[in-house]
Protein backbone atom coordinates (compact mmCIF):
# COMPACT_ATOMS: atom_id res chain seq x y z
CA UNK A 1 0.00 0.00 0.00
CA UNK A 2 1.17 3.74 -0.86
CA UNK A 3 1.32 6.51 1.45
CA UNK A 4 -0.76 9.28 0.97
CA UNK A 5 0.87 12.47 2.43
CA UNK A 6 -0.92 13.98 5.06
CA UNK A 7 0.83 17.41 4.56
CA UNK A 8 2.80 19.91 2.21
CA UNK A 9 6.14 21.21 3.58
CA UNK A 10 5.93 25.09 4.92
CA UNK A 11 8.10 25.57 2.37
CA UNK A 12 5.81 24.20 -1.33
CA UNK A 13 2.60 25.95 0.64
CA UNK A 14 4.39 29.17 0.65
CA UNK A 15 3.74 30.00 4.60
CA UNK A 16 5.59 32.75 5.94
CA UNK A 17 6.64 29.93 9.07
CA UNK A 18 9.28 28.64 6.18
CA UNK A 19 11.32 31.21 7.29
CA UNK A 20 13.24 30.43 10.41
CA UNK A 21 13.59 34.28 11.33
CA UNK A 22 9.27 34.48 11.18
CA UNK A 23 9.60 31.34 14.02
CA UNK A 24 11.82 32.95 15.66
CA UNK A 25 9.75 36.45 15.45
CA UNK A 26 6.82 34.42 17.24
CA UNK A 27 8.38 31.63 19.88
CA UNK A 28 10.04 35.05 20.92
CA UNK A 29 7.34 36.90 21.11
CA UNK A 30 7.45 39.42 18.99
CA UNK A 31 4.18 38.61 17.04
CA UNK A 32 1.23 38.52 18.62
CA UNK A 33 1.54 36.09 21.01
CA UNK A 34 1.98 36.63 24.86
CA UNK A 35 5.16 36.62 25.78
CA UNK A 36 6.88 34.12 28.54
CA UNK A 37 9.79 33.71 31.01
CA UNK A 38 12.90 33.55 28.88
CA UNK A 39 14.53 30.39 29.01
CA UNK A 40 18.19 31.95 29.46
CA UNK A 41 16.66 33.47 32.93
CA UNK A 42 15.26 29.88 34.18
CA UNK A 43 18.87 28.74 33.32
CA UNK A 44 20.05 31.55 35.30
CA UNK A 45 18.39 30.96 38.36
CA UNK A 46 19.57 27.40 38.54
CA UNK A 47 23.08 28.56 37.66
CA UNK A 48 23.59 27.05 34.41
CA UNK A 49 24.08 30.13 32.47
CA UNK A 50 25.58 30.24 29.87
CA UNK A 51 25.08 26.54 28.96
CA UNK A 52 28.24 25.02 28.39
CA UNK A 53 29.28 22.02 26.30
CA UNK A 54 30.28 18.48 28.42
CA UNK A 55 31.47 16.78 25.92
CA UNK A 56 31.82 15.86 22.23
CA UNK A 57 30.75 12.52 21.44
CA UNK A 58 27.84 12.93 18.98
CA UNK A 59 28.08 13.48 15.40
CA UNK A 60 24.86 14.27 13.83
CA UNK A 61 24.22 14.80 9.93
CA UNK A 62 20.94 16.03 7.94
CA UNK A 63 21.79 14.32 4.95
CA UNK A 64 18.85 16.04 3.65
CA UNK A 65 15.74 17.16 3.78
CA UNK A 66 14.70 14.99 1.17
CA UNK A 67 11.85 12.26 2.71
CA UNK A 68 9.23 9.90 0.99
CA UNK A 69 6.84 11.33 4.01
CA UNK A 70 5.04 14.27 4.72
CA UNK A 71 4.42 14.28 8.44
CA UNK A 72 2.15 16.72 10.48
CA UNK A 73 4.43 17.57 13.28
CA UNK A 74 7.79 17.62 11.35
CA UNK A 75 9.98 19.68 13.01
CA UNK A 76 12.34 19.72 9.75
CA UNK A 77 9.87 20.69 7.30
CA UNK A 78 10.54 17.46 5.22
CA UNK A 79 9.06 15.77 2.69
CA UNK A 80 9.13 14.79 -1.19
CA UNK A 81 9.01 18.33 -2.57
CA UNK A 82 12.00 19.66 -0.54
CA UNK A 83 15.31 19.04 -2.87
CA UNK A 84 18.43 19.76 -0.12
CA UNK A 85 20.85 17.06 0.04
CA UNK A 86 24.28 17.10 1.65
CA UNK A 87 27.30 16.43 -1.28
CA UNK A 88 29.42 13.84 -1.58
CA UNK A 89 32.32 16.90 -1.20
CA UNK A 90 30.86 17.94 2.17
CA UNK A 91 30.43 14.19 3.45
CA UNK A 92 33.70 13.25 2.45
CA UNK A 93 34.74 16.67 5.19
CA UNK A 94 32.01 14.73 7.57
CA UNK A 95 34.48 11.57 7.49
CA UNK A 96 37.87 13.78 7.97
CA UNK A 97 36.54 15.21 11.08
CA UNK A 98 35.47 11.58 12.26
CA UNK A 99 38.87 10.05 11.47
CA UNK A 100 40.84 12.81 13.25
CA UNK A 101 38.58 13.06 16.29
CA UNK A 102 38.33 10.00 18.24
CA UNK A 103 36.21 11.54 20.85
CA UNK A 104 33.23 11.48 18.36
CA UNK A 105 32.23 7.79 19.10
CA UNK A 106 28.99 8.17 17.35
CA UNK A 107 27.12 8.91 14.17
CA UNK A 108 23.64 10.23 13.94
CA UNK A 109 22.34 10.52 10.75
CA UNK A 110 19.03 11.68 10.21
CA UNK A 111 16.78 13.73 7.29
CA UNK A 112 14.68 13.74 6.06
CA UNK A 113 14.89 10.05 4.99
CA UNK A 114 18.39 9.95 5.22
CA UNK A 115 18.41 6.86 3.13
CA UNK A 116 17.64 8.77 0.47
CA UNK A 117 20.62 10.62 0.01
CA UNK A 118 22.59 8.68 -3.16
CA UNK A 119 25.54 8.37 -0.86
CA UNK A 120 24.45 7.09 1.84
CA UNK A 121 25.34 3.39 1.76
CA UNK A 122 28.74 4.72 1.32
CA UNK A 123 28.74 6.97 3.85
CA UNK A 124 27.57 4.11 5.92
CA UNK A 125 30.19 1.71 4.68
CA UNK A 126 32.68 4.53 5.41
CA UNK A 127 31.64 5.45 8.97
CA UNK A 128 31.48 1.86 9.59
CA UNK A 129 35.14 0.92 8.98
CA UNK A 130 36.40 4.17 10.97
CA UNK A 131 34.51 1.49 13.87
CA UNK A 132 32.21 4.30 14.84
CA UNK A 133 28.92 3.71 16.33
CA UNK A 134 26.34 4.28 13.79
CA UNK A 135 22.31 5.42 14.28
CA UNK A 136 20.01 6.03 11.59
CA UNK A 137 16.94 8.03 11.98
CA UNK A 138 14.64 5.95 9.51
CA UNK A 139 11.33 6.39 9.14
CA UNK A 140 10.59 2.80 8.12
CA UNK A 141 8.45 3.45 5.09
CA UNK A 142 11.48 4.20 2.93
CA UNK A 143 12.19 0.28 2.87
CA UNK A 144 9.02 -0.44 1.00
CA UNK A 145 9.33 2.64 -0.36
CA UNK A 146 11.20 1.61 -3.86
CA UNK A 147 12.87 -1.73 -4.84
CA UNK A 148 16.53 0.36 -4.67
CA UNK A 149 15.52 0.42 -0.84
CA UNK A 150 14.75 -3.38 0.24
CA UNK A 151 18.85 -3.74 0.59
CA UNK A 152 18.49 -1.99 3.79
CA UNK A 153 17.53 -4.31 6.68
CA UNK A 154 20.49 -6.72 6.06
CA UNK A 155 22.52 -3.72 5.44
CA UNK A 156 21.77 -2.17 8.30
CA UNK A 157 22.47 -5.72 10.06
CA UNK A 158 25.82 -6.25 8.19
CA UNK A 159 27.04 -2.69 9.71
CA UNK A 160 25.41 -2.92 13.24
CA UNK A 161 23.38 0.04 12.62
CA UNK A 162 21.35 1.09 15.49
CA UNK A 163 17.99 1.66 13.81
CA UNK A 164 15.66 4.52 15.45
CA UNK A 165 12.14 5.15 13.82
CA UNK A 166 9.53 7.22 14.81
CA UNK A 167 5.86 5.49 15.09
CA UNK A 168 3.63 7.70 17.02
CA UNK A 169 1.68 4.97 18.29
CA UNK A 170 0.34 1.29 17.97
CA UNK A 171 -2.34 1.96 16.10
CA UNK A 172 -3.39 2.67 12.20
CA UNK A 173 -5.54 6.08 13.19
CA UNK A 174 -3.56 7.97 15.60
CA UNK A 175 -0.22 7.11 13.51
CA UNK A 176 -1.75 7.99 10.14
CA UNK A 177 -3.45 10.73 11.30
CA UNK A 178 0.20 12.38 12.02
CA UNK A 179 1.91 10.62 9.51
CA UNK A 180 -0.09 9.86 6.33
CA UNK A 181 -2.73 7.10 5.45
CA UNK A 182 -0.60 3.57 5.03
CA UNK A 183 2.50 4.82 7.07
CA UNK A 184 1.35 2.62 9.62
CA UNK A 185 0.78 -0.83 7.82
CA UNK A 186 4.29 -0.09 5.65
CA UNK A 187 5.68 0.93 9.28
CA UNK A 188 4.28 -2.18 10.78
CA UNK A 189 5.65 -4.30 7.49
CA UNK A 190 9.50 -2.92 7.98
CA UNK A 191 9.47 -3.82 11.72
CA UNK A 192 8.88 -7.83 10.65
CA UNK A 193 11.58 -7.09 8.09
CA UNK A 194 14.15 -5.72 10.75
CA UNK A 195 12.41 -8.61 13.33
CA UNK A 196 13.41 -10.84 10.51
CA UNK A 197 17.16 -9.76 10.69
CA UNK A 198 17.23 -9.75 14.28
CA UNK A 199 16.36 -6.30 15.29
CA UNK A 200 14.56 -5.58 18.32
CA UNK A 201 15.20 -9.78 19.36
CA UNK A 202 17.46 -9.34 23.02
CA UNK A 203 19.67 -11.64 22.02
CA UNK A 204 20.83 -10.26 18.92
CA UNK A 205 22.67 -6.79 19.17
CA UNK A 206 20.99 -5.44 16.77
CA UNK A 207 19.36 -2.66 18.06
CA UNK A 208 15.38 -1.38 16.93
CA UNK A 209 14.11 1.69 19.07
CA UNK A 210 11.40 3.33 18.41
CA UNK A 211 10.21 6.81 18.72
CA UNK A 212 6.58 8.33 20.62
CA UNK A 213 6.23 11.59 20.17
CA UNK A 214 2.13 13.24 20.56
CA UNK A 215 -0.37 13.28 18.80
CA UNK A 216 -1.57 16.88 19.66
CA UNK A 217 -0.97 19.78 22.04
CA UNK A 218 0.09 17.41 25.01
CA UNK A 219 3.07 16.65 27.15
CA UNK A 220 4.31 12.27 26.35
CA UNK A 221 3.63 10.20 29.49
CA UNK A 222 5.89 8.53 31.56
CA UNK A 223 8.36 6.39 29.02
CA UNK A 224 8.73 3.48 30.88
CA UNK A 225 4.85 2.76 30.82
CA UNK A 226 4.06 4.05 27.02
CA UNK A 227 7.24 1.21 26.63
CA UNK A 228 5.42 -0.89 27.94
CA UNK A 229 2.14 -0.72 26.58
CA UNK A 230 4.02 -0.59 23.11
CA UNK A 231 5.09 -3.25 23.47
CA UNK A 232 2.45 -5.39 24.48
CA UNK A 233 0.35 -3.99 21.67
CA UNK A 234 2.15 -4.57 19.10
CA UNK A 235 3.28 -7.86 19.75
CA UNK A 236 -0.27 -8.77 20.48
CA UNK A 237 -1.74 -6.97 17.45
CA UNK A 238 1.34 -7.61 15.11
CA UNK A 239 3.89 -10.11 16.46
CA UNK A 240 6.68 -7.67 16.08
CA UNK A 241 9.19 -6.70 18.76
CA UNK A 242 11.51 -3.67 19.46
CA UNK A 243 14.05 -2.86 22.31
CA UNK A 244 13.11 0.66 23.69
CA UNK A 245 10.75 3.40 23.36
CA UNK A 246 11.99 6.93 23.36
CA UNK A 247 9.11 9.22 24.35
CA UNK A 248 10.43 13.01 22.50
CA UNK A 249 8.30 16.15 23.53
CA UNK A 250 7.47 18.26 20.52
CA UNK A 251 9.22 21.48 20.12
CA UNK A 252 7.22 24.51 19.38
CA UNK A 253 8.93 24.82 15.80
CA UNK A 254 8.44 24.10 11.70
CA UNK A 255 4.92 21.98 11.41
CA UNK A 256 4.02 21.54 14.88
CA UNK A 257 3.98 25.57 15.17
CA UNK A 258 2.09 25.73 12.18
CA UNK A 259 -0.15 23.10 13.80
CA UNK A 260 -0.49 25.07 17.29
CA UNK A 261 -0.60 28.16 15.51
CA UNK A 262 -3.53 27.32 12.88
CA UNK A 263 -5.69 25.64 15.83
CA UNK A 264 -5.37 28.49 18.55
CA UNK A 265 -3.78 26.51 20.86
CA UNK A 266 -0.14 27.84 21.25
CA UNK A 267 -0.44 29.25 24.52
CA UNK A 268 -2.15 26.68 26.00
CA UNK A 269 1.47 24.30 24.90
CA UNK A 270 3.86 27.05 25.97
CA UNK A 271 2.03 27.23 29.23
CA UNK A 272 2.27 23.26 29.77
CA UNK A 273 6.19 23.65 28.71
CA UNK A 274 6.80 26.03 30.98
CA UNK A 275 4.77 24.07 33.98
CA UNK A 276 6.86 21.32 33.59
CA UNK A 277 10.71 22.86 32.93
CA UNK A 278 12.36 20.44 35.01
CA UNK A 279 16.15 22.13 36.39
CA UNK A 280 17.07 17.96 36.92
CA UNK A 281 17.10 18.08 32.95
CA UNK A 282 19.58 20.15 32.14
CA UNK A 283 22.83 18.08 32.70
CA UNK A 284 21.81 15.42 30.30
CA UNK A 285 20.25 18.24 27.68
CA UNK A 286 21.78 16.31 23.95
CA UNK A 287 23.03 19.62 23.15
CA UNK A 288 25.47 19.30 25.90
CA UNK A 289 27.12 16.57 23.98
CA UNK A 290 26.78 16.67 19.74
CA UNK A 291 27.60 19.03 17.35
CA UNK A 292 24.66 18.68 14.60
CA UNK A 293 25.94 19.17 10.97
CA UNK A 294 23.09 20.51 8.56
CA UNK A 295 23.36 19.04 4.77
CA UNK A 296 25.25 22.44 3.65
CA UNK A 297 27.90 21.58 5.96
CA UNK A 298 26.67 24.28 8.98
CA UNK A 299 27.10 23.46 12.38
CA UNK A 300 24.57 23.81 15.06
CA UNK A 301 24.03 22.68 18.81
CA UNK A 302 21.44 20.63 17.47
CA UNK A 303 18.58 19.54 15.11
CA UNK A 304 15.78 22.04 16.34
CA UNK A 305 18.48 25.18 15.95
CA UNK A 306 19.87 23.78 12.73
CA UNK A 307 15.82 24.24 11.75
CA UNK A 308 15.60 27.64 13.57
CA UNK A 309 18.95 28.58 11.48
CA UNK A 310 21.17 29.37 14.81
CA UNK A 311 24.56 28.37 14.16
CA UNK A 312 26.99 27.52 16.77
CA UNK A 313 28.58 30.33 18.62
CA UNK A 314 31.74 29.82 17.18
CA UNK A 315 34.12 31.85 15.04
CA UNK A 316 33.76 28.96 12.74
CA UNK A 317 30.83 27.44 11.99
CA UNK A 318 31.88 25.02 8.62
CA UNK A 319 32.54 21.78 8.71
CA UNK A 320 35.39 23.03 6.54
CA UNK A 321 36.94 25.23 9.34
CA UNK A 322 35.81 22.36 11.99
CA UNK A 323 37.43 23.85 15.19
CA UNK A 324 37.13 20.80 18.13
CA UNK A 325 38.90 23.54 20.73
CA UNK A 326 36.05 26.44 19.83
CA UNK A 327 33.67 24.19 19.76
CA UNK A 328 33.99 22.36 23.37
CA UNK A 329 34.56 26.17 24.70
CA UNK A 330 31.30 27.31 22.94
CA UNK A 331 27.84 28.96 24.91
CA UNK A 332 25.33 27.00 23.31
CA UNK A 333 22.91 28.89 21.85
CA UNK A 334 19.15 29.30 23.38
CA UNK A 335 15.75 30.00 22.72
CA UNK A 336 12.41 29.65 23.97
CA UNK A 337 11.82 26.26 22.26
CA UNK A 338 14.47 24.92 24.27
CA UNK A 339 11.59 24.37 26.91
CA UNK A 340 10.70 21.06 25.03
CA UNK A 341 13.47 19.80 25.78
CA UNK A 342 13.18 20.23 29.90
CA UNK A 343 9.80 20.02 30.33
CA UNK A 344 8.94 16.85 32.67
CA UNK A 345 10.88 13.95 31.96
CA UNK A 346 13.50 16.06 29.75
CA UNK A 347 13.32 15.05 25.69
CA UNK A 348 16.19 14.46 23.19
CA UNK A 349 16.73 12.32 20.44
CA UNK A 350 17.00 9.43 22.81
CA UNK A 351 14.15 9.99 24.50
CA UNK A 352 13.55 11.02 27.98
CA UNK A 353 16.55 13.09 30.36
CA UNK A 354 16.09 13.06 33.81
CA UNK B 1 -21.46 34.23 37.76
CA UNK B 2 -23.55 33.54 35.11
CA UNK B 3 -24.79 29.63 34.35
CA UNK B 4 -22.20 29.41 31.65
CA UNK B 5 -19.36 29.37 33.70
CA UNK B 6 -20.48 26.49 36.44
CA UNK B 7 -18.17 24.51 34.29
CA UNK B 8 -15.52 26.57 33.43
CA UNK B 9 -12.28 24.24 31.95
CA UNK B 10 -9.73 26.49 33.69
CA UNK B 11 -11.16 26.13 36.57
CA UNK B 12 -9.37 22.80 36.77
CA UNK B 13 -6.04 24.75 37.38
CA UNK B 14 -7.23 26.40 40.65
CA UNK B 15 -8.35 23.07 42.12
CA UNK B 16 -5.46 22.73 44.26
CA UNK B 17 -6.38 26.15 45.94
CA UNK B 18 -9.11 24.26 47.83
CA UNK B 19 -6.62 24.33 50.25
CA UNK B 20 -7.39 27.80 50.89
CA UNK B 21 -10.21 27.73 53.09
CA UNK B 22 -9.14 24.61 55.08
CA UNK B 23 -5.30 23.57 54.71
CA UNK B 24 -5.13 20.87 57.03
CA UNK B 25 -7.87 18.83 55.02
CA UNK B 26 -6.81 19.71 51.85
CA UNK B 27 -3.07 19.06 52.12
CA UNK B 28 -4.41 15.22 53.49
CA UNK B 29 -6.46 15.13 50.61
CA UNK B 30 -3.61 15.85 47.64
CA UNK B 31 -1.26 13.64 50.10
CA UNK B 32 -3.51 10.37 49.55
CA UNK B 33 -4.61 11.39 45.95
CA UNK B 34 -1.09 11.85 44.80
CA UNK B 35 -0.47 8.15 46.61
CA UNK B 36 -3.47 6.56 45.22
CA UNK B 37 -2.20 7.49 41.62
CA UNK B 38 0.91 5.90 41.82
CA UNK B 39 2.40 3.18 39.93
CA UNK B 40 1.27 0.51 42.05
CA UNK B 41 -0.50 -3.48 41.97
CA UNK B 42 -1.75 -1.45 39.24
CA UNK B 43 -0.20 0.64 36.66
CA UNK B 44 -0.49 4.58 36.39
CA UNK B 45 -2.40 3.60 32.89
CA UNK B 46 -4.83 0.96 34.26
CA UNK B 47 -5.53 3.70 37.02
CA UNK B 48 -6.08 6.39 34.40
CA UNK B 49 -8.78 4.27 32.82
CA UNK B 50 -10.61 3.51 35.96
CA UNK B 51 -10.65 6.99 37.06
CA UNK B 52 -11.79 7.92 33.38
CA UNK B 53 -14.90 5.81 34.39
CA UNK B 54 -15.71 6.83 37.00
CA UNK B 55 -15.51 10.26 36.29
CA UNK B 56 -18.34 9.53 33.54
CA UNK B 57 -20.20 7.56 36.32
CA UNK B 58 -19.94 10.34 38.55
CA UNK B 59 -20.70 13.37 35.35
CA UNK B 60 -17.54 15.23 36.82
CA UNK B 61 -16.56 17.52 33.50
CA UNK B 62 -12.85 17.93 35.54
CA UNK B 63 -12.59 14.96 35.81
CA UNK B 64 -13.75 13.60 32.13
CA UNK B 65 -11.04 16.43 30.82
CA UNK B 66 -8.31 15.36 33.36
CA UNK B 67 -8.56 11.42 32.78
CA UNK B 68 -9.07 11.94 29.30
CA UNK B 69 -5.80 13.91 29.00
CA UNK B 70 -4.31 11.40 31.71
CA UNK B 71 -5.24 8.41 29.62
CA UNK B 72 -3.63 9.53 26.59
CA UNK B 73 -0.32 10.48 27.72
CA UNK B 74 0.13 7.00 29.58
CA UNK B 75 -0.67 5.36 26.13
CA UNK B 76 -4.30 4.33 26.04
CA UNK B 77 -6.32 4.56 22.61
CA UNK B 78 -9.52 5.61 21.49
CA UNK B 79 -11.24 1.93 21.96
CA UNK B 80 -9.58 1.26 25.29
CA UNK B 81 -11.17 4.85 26.51
CA UNK B 82 -14.68 3.72 24.98
CA UNK B 83 -14.51 0.72 26.78
CA UNK B 84 -13.44 1.88 29.90
CA UNK B 85 -16.56 4.43 29.97
CA UNK B 86 -19.11 1.44 28.56
CA UNK B 87 -17.61 -0.40 31.84
CA UNK B 88 -18.84 2.48 34.04
CA UNK B 89 -22.18 2.96 32.25
CA UNK B 90 -22.65 -1.19 32.55
CA UNK B 91 -22.29 -0.91 36.19
CA UNK B 92 -24.28 2.40 36.18
CA UNK B 93 -27.27 0.50 33.79
CA UNK B 94 -26.79 -2.60 35.89
CA UNK B 95 -27.04 -0.89 39.18
CA UNK B 96 -31.19 0.62 38.11
CA UNK B 97 -31.78 -2.48 36.53
CA UNK B 98 -30.63 -4.00 39.87
CA UNK B 99 -33.65 -2.28 42.19
CA UNK B 100 -35.91 -3.60 39.69
CA UNK B 101 -35.58 -6.77 41.52
CA UNK B 102 -36.84 -5.00 44.40
CA UNK B 103 -40.29 -3.81 42.31
CA UNK B 104 -40.95 -7.35 41.20
CA UNK B 105 -40.23 -8.47 44.69
CA UNK B 106 -43.10 -5.78 45.92
CA UNK B 107 -45.10 -6.18 42.78
CA UNK B 108 -45.33 -9.73 43.36
CA UNK B 109 -46.11 -9.27 47.31
CA UNK B 110 -48.97 -6.34 46.28
CA UNK B 111 -50.42 -9.16 43.31
CA UNK B 112 -50.38 -11.42 45.54
CA UNK B 113 -48.22 -13.92 43.04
Amino acid sequence: MGIKQQSKSLLSLGSELADPDYQLQVINGQTTQKTYVKFEKNLAQSGHYPLSVKRLEIFQINLGRLCNQSCAHCHVDAGPDRREIMTKENLEICLEILRKHPSFHTVDLTGGAPEMNPHFKWFVESCAELGKKIMVRSNLTIILSNPKYHYLPAFFAQHQVEVISSLPFYSAKRTDKQRGEGVFEDSIKAIELLNQQGYGLSESGLILNLVYNPAGAFLPGNQSALEAEFKRQLARRHEIQFNHLFAITNLPINRFLDYLLTRDKYEFYMEQLLEAYNPGTLDGLMCRYMVSVSWDGYLYDCDFNQMLALKVACTSQHISHFNESELLNRAIVLGQHCYGCTAGAGSSCGGNIA
Amino acid sequence: MSKKDYFNPDDLKKFGDITEFQEKMGQKFFTWYNEVFKEGALTVREKNLIALAVAHVVQCPYCIDAYTTASIQSGCDEEQMMEAVHVGAAIKGGATLAFSVQMMNHTKEMLGD
